[in-house]
């Protein structure tokens, strides 16, 4: 889960890492009293809000107020902005940059840090950021901060303050079960201090069990998304017009894959994973239906899951309630005769292989 | 001989009262696994389809030596039940149980490695070895003995791949699913140097998909060090940057992650590659 800049920085004042004085502002009222000159921030889950010109200088009340409603109700993205951070301007002697994630391969923390702070990371050369990979078995050590804060060539006092720093952002890290943490800038003031200017946050969802104080409010998720997550169904929306009901998320990709080799778009990622109840099939037509594809494909591996049970409960839907598109079957695997002739007699197409079933539906979505 | 599990592996089930754990039992029973023992917390002195239940995993390793673990405990006590395994002095962990949070499992990857132990997942379907021992949720009726190593980030994708295999008459020396997190124990590298090394087997089948770089990193390790015909299916071509696509490893991130930068990665190790996931049983009659 991503969480608003705000938010973000809620946390770093909680691990005492410096934040600029701000406060949110959701309408003109909020302005009152603030300090200028100021930056105006607009709140909104994707980056690149300052090119967008949802970043903006205010020098006084009234211009404040003005750049107010220009950011208030802008689009960003697709996303809408309803709240925006105010925040005091920073005198800055440098900016870094500085973040943590969790790397994939050597399955540790990982520390970047570099003296191009204020950049998009992406285009800095990769010589000129600093990594320090943190094992879970010791923790962040001293040789790790040393590490960092040589090769940023900082004098000896800020090189104290930024390693104090980079060891509460990884305590931080580590208790939030974050994904990612990221500064970008993390600035050295004239007045020496230590300030984080942004903050990006990605929670892991697995682990929000145990943060109940990490409020949701991002919407990321489509409204049929969000009730999928609520039945515990993976249910994704893309861009086409074929629905895809497959069982695992391997062979529901892999089906969506093979709708694209025959020109075929699919509008719907829907995993059934390992089940074969009833009421779940149902659910999962229901909402395939409310996303209204063209065709519906249908791709079953029975192992654990009997193909049988699975297609009765298909039956038992479409023959309830009724179906407004074709839906083409393809049943592999345990009672696969069987199933394939509870689908027949439900009124749906059954194909016998992959790339067979993967043609037809590309064809009739694509009028062909 | 085979890869990780053979005969040799005693079973204990971590999470063997549940409804998956009583089933799966009696799955691996009939396949000829050993299962001895299963822990349930508070519920020593039952048994399931014949097995004994203990308290905690001690008490099961004193007392049928149980050498290896199946995880099939709830995410929030996973972590747990992985190091109370590990304490109890089990070397094979295999780790069904998904949606344990990434920084657990990271912690209990770097403990097996510190006891010099296998873990496998997690959120893997677990591994077999066919005509020896099957150690998850996988289902025993795609599988065939055989000379094909297969190594997997997904489940059900992996039992369509291993069942063509086995109608076209190509049995498997071990099946692995590595699992379909971003942090996992075991890894396309392991696997393929445990394949390597393993004189059953003649060939390797991996199955990959979008997200993380171990494809990439896989692909290099083939180029220096693994001279057997190597076979690969990678899903998610068409998936779209920053949406996580059913397994939580399964997501495109800041570029990387992409399923053409592995297909590009395999072409150049010289990696033959399936259009489909059933090509890949032509692929391996074709070529080995």
């Amino acid at each position: 889960m991503k969480l608003f800049e705000y938010r973000g920085k809620e946390l770093f004042e909680k691990y005492g890492i410096l934040v600029p004085n701000g406060r949110l502002v959701e309408n003109k009222k909020d302005i009152s009293g603030l300090s200028f000159p100021c930056v105006l921030k607009a709140q909104v889950p994707i980056g690149g809000r300052g090119k967008a010109g949802g970043i903006k200088s205010a020098n006084d009340v009234k211009d404040a107020e003005k750049k107010l409603s220009q950011i208030l109700g802008m689009d960003i993205k697709g996303f809408k902005v309803n709240k925006v951070l105010a925040e005091e301007k920073v005198d800055i002697k440098k900016e870094l940059y500085l973040s943590i994630t969790l790397d994939r391969t050597k399955r540790m923390s990982l520390i970047m840090a570099s003296g191009q702070g204020g950049m998009d990371i992406e285009s800095v050369p990769d010589e000129l950021i600093f990594k320090e990979w943190i094992n879970p078995l010791i923790g962040i050590q001293s040789f790790h901060l040393r590490g960092i804060i040589s090769r940023l060539k900082l004098d000896k006092e800020d090189g104290k303050a930024v390693a104090q720093i980079i060891s509460k952002i990884y305590n931080l890290f580590r208790e939030y079960d974050c994904e990612l943490v990221e500064i970008n800038p993390l600035i050295i003031s004239i007045n020496k201090e230590v300030i984080a200017l942004d903050s990006k946050f990605i929670i892991n969802d697995d682990a929000m069990f145990r943060h109940a104080d990490i409020i949701p409010e991002m919407v990321e998720l489509t409204h049929l998304e969000k009730d999928a997550k609520e039945k515990g169904i993976a249910f994704i929306q893309l861009d086409g017009n074929i629905g895809v009901i497959a069982n695992g998320a391997g062979l529901t990709m892999a089906t969506l894959d093979a709708l694209t080799h025959y020109k075929g778009n699919g509008g719907v990622f829907l995993d059934l994973g390992g089940t074969d109840d009833p009421e779940k099939v149902k659910q999962a037509f229901e909402l395939m239906k409310k996303a209204k594809p063209k065709v519906i494909f249908l791709n079953l591996f029975g192992g654990i899951t009997k193909c049988d049970t699975v297609a009765k409960g298909v039956k038992s839907v479409i023959s309830k309630e009724g179906i407004d598109c074709p839906v083409i079957t393809r049943i592999k695997g345990m009672n696969e005769d069987i199933a394939k002739d509870i689908l027949k007699d439900a009124g749906l197409i059954t194909a016998t292989t992959l790339q067979d079933a993967a043609k037809r539906s590309s064809d009739i979505a694509g009028g062909r | 001989m085979s890869i990780y599990v053979n005969e040799k592996n005693k079973v204990v089930v971590q999470g063997a009262t549940g409804h998956q754990g009583v089933f799966h039992i009696g799955e691996m029973k009939k396949f000829g696994t050993k299962v001895v023992a299963g822990v349930t917390p508070g519920k020593a002195g039952q048994d399931v389809q014949g097995v004994p239940i203990f308290n905690n995993v001690m008490d099961a390793v004193d007392e049928t030596g149980a050498n290896t673990t199946l995880i099939l405990v709830p995410a929030r006590f996973a972590k747990d039940a992985v190091f109370e395994a590990l304490d109890a002095g089990i070397k094979t962990v295999v780790t069904i149980t998904e949606n344990i949070p990434f920084h657990d499992a990271m912690d209990f990857v770097h403990y097996a490695k510190y006891n010099n132990a296998i873990l496998i997942g997690p959120n893997s379907p677990g591994i077999a070895s066919p005509g020896k021992s099957k150690i998850g949720i996988l289902p025993g009726s795609i599988f065939l003995e055989g000379e094909v190593g297969v190594a997997s980030r997904s489940g059900t994708l992996t039992y369509e791949i291993v069942n063509s295999l086995k109608e076209k008459g190509i049995g498997q020396s071990t099946c692995v699913g590595l699992g379909g997190d971003p942090i996992i124990g075991t890894t396309f590298i392991d696997a393929l140097d445990a394949f390597e090394k393993d004189k059953a087997t003649k060939a390797v089948v991996l199955v990959g998909e979008i997200g993380g770089t171990a494809e990439e990193d896989a692909a290099e390790h083939i180029k220096e060090h693994i001279t057997k015909p190597v076979f690969a299916f990678i899903a998610g071509r068409t998936a779209p940057p920053g949406k996580r696509m059913g397994h939580a490893g399964a997501i495109i991130a800041r570029g990387k992650g992409t399923a053409e930068s592995k297909i590009k990665a395999f072409e150049k190790a010289d990696v033959k590659l399936a259009k489909f996931p059933t090509d890949i049983a032509d692929l391996v009659e074709k070529y080995s």
